[in-house]
């Protein structure tokens, strides 16, 4: 069992969990993540590394609640247990000095890009951290993330902050403006895909954060597998981030989109089971 | 040898000899082997209930006496881990169950398991006497499982006598029927056994890829359970190599390893289509089903798709297992296609046997080429082509050869791939001391079990590529020696 030491509602409907995994929090990289099951009956998904303590030995990691795993964290409260947390799992980001490098991350990646942006500006690169936020009320760790970077830019798509838009018109201007040797993105898939169209022309390398459905994370099932080129990679292993100019979206937004009838289905028995 | 003489002593012994003279030879020659009940097909289709129900007591006596208890016994060159057959058998016939099971329990420590799921038709059974005399076997597979399960259910396993603690520790890394063997072996020479498992739940293939209705969860929950008892340490959700590495371990102290991590990394055909939805590996089929109890869904979380005519591809355990679920999940039509003849599957024949009395359709001599998607990525047709046999390949089998022009569709909404994993890259590649096979297969001196690294041992399904249990477990036993020794010499 795994203590929780904090579970805290940041903004609507996204969640940060702090968990003691001491093993885990010697060991991990940014970029990795790890792998969650809520309680006994629940499924195991996977959640990145938005932080961690060495010293407190913690792994902390930010989640938007869309079903039902992520449903039953957000019920959960520091003191409660839960019983499988695995990690770290998946390939370190690539950390070197690159240069200019643009950070972009929108929901759940705001906070697991933190540890990226942290290392990339450690290892001499200038950093630019480009947010993504529906709206102003949506914007989390503003400060932890504007200490971390050399520059600080939130985009909301409702004008209420900052670039006024959706966050690749935001990275078109920065690429339009200067000279930018790299861009990471860590997000929902639409912005990941979204980022690495605007970039493409650009040849500008895109680090994308891949989130494909997955089951044991060690490589053993093929259920997270992702065509990258010509070839088919097990995102857990082999990524989670891959060059986004050479993933294959539209089989990635099929492969997630496999059991919406039952995730459907499986929040409304649970939703049913908690009147 | 000194097992020979072990099962010559057995043999000479007064009441061996009483009980031969008991019952004529021809008399037990006459005697028909024992049918286990099993579920009627109709009925256990529609549930993941063990599917056998096991020999009742009468049975199993009778069948005991069926065995000629032979000077020259071949059962037991047939027997990977060399079990006294005979001596167990015999004590059956005089009623001695448990004592049975201990003989058993001499050289394999999962009788219960192996009795399910060992494929006795090509190694036991295949030598016993009375299989060449009148072509019918003793059972000696479901009489394993008999006693196994006798010893269990009436609560008289004993913790065995545990030697005083060496203080030394061993970290054994898997807990597949490789690891739980080492671990039970070496806690019994008094070493500290820690097993680290990546998984959320112990057992390997038994827990996520073997089905409820071929090996109940309980047996291994037992199984695991008495490991527990004499001491066994299991931590889950331990990934060696990512959460710590063998180095690692060092440090905390650990002297010896054993590497049991299996072939986790599923084969794919590497054709068109293989990534549309509705494409599973058997391993994440199976282990949906199995580990995460996706046949409760929505009652449990995890989801798996519900084929209507679902196609397994591949001819052995893994396939039969897949097919099996499928059906049990409502296929309509849940086929196995495989590339070669009925002769050639790999699987059980009493797996065979039993999809054929569930109405699995079996397509011999084909293989598909591609699978065809909708607009939405998901997968609604294959296209397979025809093949013969050819001349004989490095495995002894004859090679299937497509038929040029022979190509054909099949409407399918479901595809599992079974056509075998390769061992698993975790380790060699966090460790790579540790050398590796042209196959990604550890390399190990097969007299000792170590690999090219100092006190790190590995056997089992890492080391073979996809094999079975019972060597699996031998592999174990042999593993622990070495360790011991290693261990003692060590001091
Ligand atoms: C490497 C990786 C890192 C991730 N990091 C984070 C993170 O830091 N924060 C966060 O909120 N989310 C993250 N995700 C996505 C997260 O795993 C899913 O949102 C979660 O599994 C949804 O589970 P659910 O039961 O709540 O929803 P469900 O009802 O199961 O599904 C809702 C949607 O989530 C997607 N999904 C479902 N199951 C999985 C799964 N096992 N793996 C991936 N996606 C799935 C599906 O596309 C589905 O449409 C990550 C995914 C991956 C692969
Ligand atoms: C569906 C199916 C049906 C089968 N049916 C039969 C049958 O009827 N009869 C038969 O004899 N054989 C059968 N087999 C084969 C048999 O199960 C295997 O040969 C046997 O389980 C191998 O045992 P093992 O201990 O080597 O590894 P496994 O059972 O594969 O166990 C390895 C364990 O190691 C863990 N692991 C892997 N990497 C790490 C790591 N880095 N850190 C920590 N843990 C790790 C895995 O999660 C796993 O739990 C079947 C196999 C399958 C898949
Ligand atoms: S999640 Fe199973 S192989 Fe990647």
């Amino acid at each position: 069992m795994f203590k929780i030491i904090k579970r805290e509602n940041l903004v609507p409907n996204i969640h940060l969990i702090k968990i003691h995994a001491p093993k885990i929090a010697e060991k991990c990289k940014p970029g990795q993540f790890v792998i969650i099951m809520p309680d006994e009956k629940g499924e195991r998904i996977p959640l990145s590394i938005a932080d961690w303590d060495k010293e407190e030995g913690t792994i902390t990691s930010v989640f938007l609640v869309v079903g039902t795993s992520t449903f039953k964290l957000s019920r959960l409260n520091a003191g409660d247990s839960i019983p499988s947390f695995v990690g770290p799992l998946g390939r370190a980001s690539e950390i070197d000095n690159f240069g200019t490098v643009v950070c972009v991350g929108g929901c759940y990646g705001i906070g697991a890009i933190y540890p990226i942006v942290k290392a990339l500006k450690e290892k001499g690169n200038e950093v630019i951290t480009l947010i993504d936020v529906r709206s102003k009320y949506l914007l989390y760790w503003e400060e932890k993330l504007k200490k971390a970077s050399d520059e600080f830019i939130v985009s909301s798509r409702d004008g209420s902050y900052g670039f006024n838009g959706y966050a690749p018109e935001a990275l078109k201007d920065l690429i339009q403006k200067e000279k930018i040797d790299r861009v990471i993105v860590v997000g929902c898939t639409y912005l990941m895909y979204k980022c690495s169209e605007t970039t493409k022309p650009y040849k500008i390398k895109t680090t994308v954060s891949l989130n494909p459905i997955m089951v044991d994370g060690t490589g053993m099932c093929g259920a997270c597998r992702v065509k990258i080129g010509e070839e088919t990679k097990f995102a857990c292993v082999d990524g989670p981030e891959f060059d986004g100019h050479s993933v294959d979206w539209e089989e990635l937004f099929a492969r997630r989109k496999f059991y919406f009838d039952d995730e459907i289905l499986s929040l409304c028995e649970w939703e049913k089971r908690l009147i | 040898m000194k097992e020979k003489e072990l099962y010559r002593e057995e043999f000479e012994k007064e009441w061996r000899k009483e009980l031969r003279k008991s019952i004529p030879v021809k008399e037990r020659m006459k005697i028909p082997r024992q049918k286990m009940p099993e579920r009627e097909p109709e009925e256990r289709i529609k549930y993941f209930k063990e599917v056998n129900l096991g020999l009742t007591e009468d049975q199993a006596v009778e069948e005991a006496k069926r065995c000629l208890d032979c000077a020259n016994p071949q059962c037991i060159k047939g027997c990977p881990v060399r079990i006294d057959i005979p001596t167990f058998i015999k004590l059956i016939e005089k009623g001695k169950f448990v004592e049975a099971a201990k003989k058993i329990k001499e050289t394999n420590s999962l009788p219960a398991i192996c009795g399910r799921v060992c494929p006795q038709e090509i190694q036991c059974e295949k030598e016993c006497t009375m299989k060449k005399a009148t072509g019918v076997p003793i059972a000696i597979g479901n009489l394993e499982r008999f006693v196994a399960d006798y010893e269990r259910e009436t609560g008289k396993v004993d913790i065995p006598e545990i030697a005083p603690s060496t203080g030394k520790k061993v970290a054994i890394i898997g807990s597949g029927p490789a690891g739980l063997t080492v671990a039970g072996e070496l806690i019994k020479k008094g070493h500290q056994v820690t097993i680290f498992e990546a998984l959320h739940k112990p057992g390997g293939v038994l827990v996520y890829g073997i089905p409820e209705f071929r090996l109940p969860k309980h047996i291994l929950n037992a199984e695991i359970d008495y490991l527990r008892r004499m001491g066994v340490e299991i931590i889950t959700d331990f990934v060696v190599g990512m959460t710590a590495t063998i180095e690692d371990l060092k440090e905390e102290g650990y002297e010896a390893f054993f590497i049991g991590t299996g072939a986790g990394l599923p084969n794919f055909m590497r054709i068109e289509g293989e990534n549309l939805v509705g494409v599973y590996s058997a391993n994440e089929y199976l282990t949906r089903v199995n580990l995460m109890k996706a046949y409760e869904f929505p009652e449990y979380d995890t989801p798996v798709y519900k084929g209507k005519r679902v196609a397994v591809i591949g001819g052995g355990n893994v396939a039969m297992d897949a097919v099996r679920t499928a059906k049990r999940l409502g296929a309509e039509r849940a086929m196995i296609i495989y590339r070669r003849s009925k002769a050639e599957m790999p699987a059980r024949v009493e797996e065979i046997k039993h999809a054929e009395e569930e109405g699995i359709e079996f397509h011999f001599l084909t293989n598909p080429i591609r699978y065809i998607g909708d607009k939405n990525n998901r997968l609604i047709a294959m296209e397979c082509i025809k093949m013969e046999l050819g001349e004989p390949d490095a495995s002894g089998r004859r090679r299937p050869i497509p038929i040029k022009g022979s190509e054909f569709k099949m409407e399918v909404d479901m595809v599992v791939v079974a056509i075998g994993q390769s061992p698993n890259p975790l380790i060699p590649k966090t460790t790579p001391q540790i050398k590796v096979g042209k196959w990604g297969n550890i390399e190990v001196d097969w007299e000792t079990m170590q690999t090219s690294m100092e006190g790190v041992y590995a056997g089992g399904d890492i080391v073979r590529g996809g094999a079975t249990v019972i060597l699996a477990m031998g592999d174990g036993r042999r593993a622990a020696q070495s360790i011991d020794r290693y261990l003692k010499d060590k001091r």
